[in-house]
């Protein structure tokens, strides 16, 4: 079998254009389910019985079914309703592959990251949460300056995993069409019938990208954390270390 | 809404393909996961880093590239290793085979991180006195290792066993007859994709219920000393 190194150079340019649908896919969905993940977290974790029962539904959903099925659904299931192809929403929204995956990325890792979240908040300590009390701060107050940027802080491991697994889901996308890096390497290669060559190269791309997120999540853990590794100045000598 | 209109059997034998197909990887996966574990622990470096590249590219490769690969690319390559023999025919390699390769080599990257945690989680006191009592290599794998990594890992298994399940949707791409393909295929007859996709989703609902309620009760199993707990302090609270 011949290796053709010449069509993974000639095809950089198209693989860097999925690299950047790919990427706008991963980022948006990764921003808007955090926000939605975060609410459907504080929902999760009401003390009301009926309150909770419809983010754990979601969540169950969402975990419980593969990825490809919650696209098909949005994408081609959506349309079989008269109500939603005359919504205003038709046109510009649903009828449109790049939104529907989007939407569908965004409701998967958001039921992923309310559970993450979940987790989190529950392993700040309780005196944390009572001091906040004790000194009279409203519950928003102690929302916004105990438990979330606690909480952030505990998360941001699981959420950098979790932005690589939508990484790694975002290849869905090429199953409605859409021009990602998956969805290129397979377009070009039946075209020029070079299939390993084309899904080596994308494999390189999303190697390369995941240990892009990987390092930038690094650099803002420790950024976030930087608590654990403060050392404070020597005042003796003043120095600092 | 829920009007199957006589596809029902077919998604239902879509679902046995889909059972096949998850049960397989699983078993081969887990060997891989072993095999990987054994590797990354090991004292020959080329080993430790062979198995170092094998999980840092899996687990940044998206399932469905892999998928791709192996079924268009394992079929090129088989062809040309035969027609080195002088076979010239076209061979293929079915989508339930490639499907196979791909997701135990998918599942075998994550399951050896979990099972080198698990490994190293044992004190080595209990190899070297296994040792010192003069057991050879495989007796202490199989003697000591084995039980208790089994109990340390099977939650982080049971977890990846649920991701396989869904990764086998990814296989319907190369036409496998799997849930996902059945529900297409009753989708565009009838014109109903949201019903039938509904469907096939809460097939695999009913699928992971039957797997977590089956991991609970192999960690249940797992772990004697637990059950023995439970059985104590009811039988204290009931005298």
């Amino acid at each position: 079998m011949d290796w053709n190194w010449q069509v993974i150079f000639e095809h950089i340019p198209d693989l860097l254009g999925g690299a950047v649908l790919t990427t706008q896919l991963v980022v948006i969905s990764g921003i808007v389910g955090l926000f939605f993940g975060l609410i459907l977290a504080q929902l999760r974790l009401s003390k009301s019985w009926a309150v909770q029962a419809l983010p754990f539904a979601y969540i169950f959903f969402f975990r419980g079914t593969p990825l490809l099925v919650q696209i098909f659904l949005i994408y081609y299931g959506l349309g079989q309703f008269e109500a939603v192809r005359n919504s205003f929403l038709w046109e510009p929204v649903l009828s449109q592959a790049y939104w529907c995956a989007i939407i569908a990325f965004t409701m998967n890792t958001s039921a992923y990251l309310a559970e993450i979240i979940r987790g989190a908040i529950q392993t700040i300590p309780v005196g944390e949460l009572e001091a906040a009390d004790a000194i009279g701060m409203s519950k928003w107050q102690k929302l916004t300056r105990i438990t979330l940027p606690r909480a952030f802080g505990i998360v941001i491991p699981a959420y950098s995993n979790e932005v690589i697994f939508m990484l790694k889901g975002s290849a869905l996308a090429s199953t409605i069409a859409l021009m990602d890096i998956t969805g290129v390497a397979r377009t070009i290669s039946a075209r020029t019938y070079t299939l390993m060559e084309l899904f080596f190269a994308a494999g390189i791309v999303y190697l390369l990208l995941s240990w892009v997120i990987l390092f930038g999540f690094r650099l803002f853990e420790k950024k976030l954390n930087r608590y654990m590794s403060y050392e404070p100045p020597d005042v003796v000598t003043r120095t600092i270390p | 809404m829920f009007d199957l209109q006589g596809f029902g059997a077919l998604l239902l034998s879509g679902a046995t393909v889909t059972i096949k197909l998850a049960l397989t990887s699983l078993a081969i996966g887990m060997v891989l996961g072993l095999l990987g574990a054994t590797a990354k622990l090991s004292k020959v470096w080329l080993l430790r880093k062979l198995a170092t590249v094998y999980t840092a590219t899996m687990r940044g490769i998206p399932e469905l590239l892999l998928v791709l690969f192996i079924y268009y690319g394992g079929s090129m390559l088989l062809m040309s290793i035969l027609k080195k023999f002088g076979y010239n025919d076209y061979v293929e390699i079915s989508a339930f085979w490639g499907g196979v390769m791909a997701l135990s080599i998918a599942f075998g990257a994550y399951a050896t991180e979990i099972f080198r945690m698990a490994i190293q989680e044992i004190p080595s006191g209990q190899r070297e006195a296994a040792e010192a009592v003069g057991m050879r290599p495989l007796q202490i794998f199989y003697r000591i290792t084995l039980p208790q990594v089994w109990q340390i890992a099977l939650p982080g298994l049971g977890n990846l066993f649920l991701v396989l399940l869904k990764d086998t949707a990814l296989v319907s791409v190369v036409g496998l007859k799997d849930i996902m393909y059945q529900s297409s295929r009753a989708a565009q007859s009838t014109q109903q994709p949201f019903t039938f996709y509904m469907a096939a989703a809460i097939i695999y609902l009913g699928l992971t219920i039957l797997i977590t309620g089956f991991m609970m009760w192999l960690e249940w199993r797992a772990n004697p000393a637990a059950r023995y707990a439970k059985k104590l302090t009811r039988q204290s609270t009931a005298g």
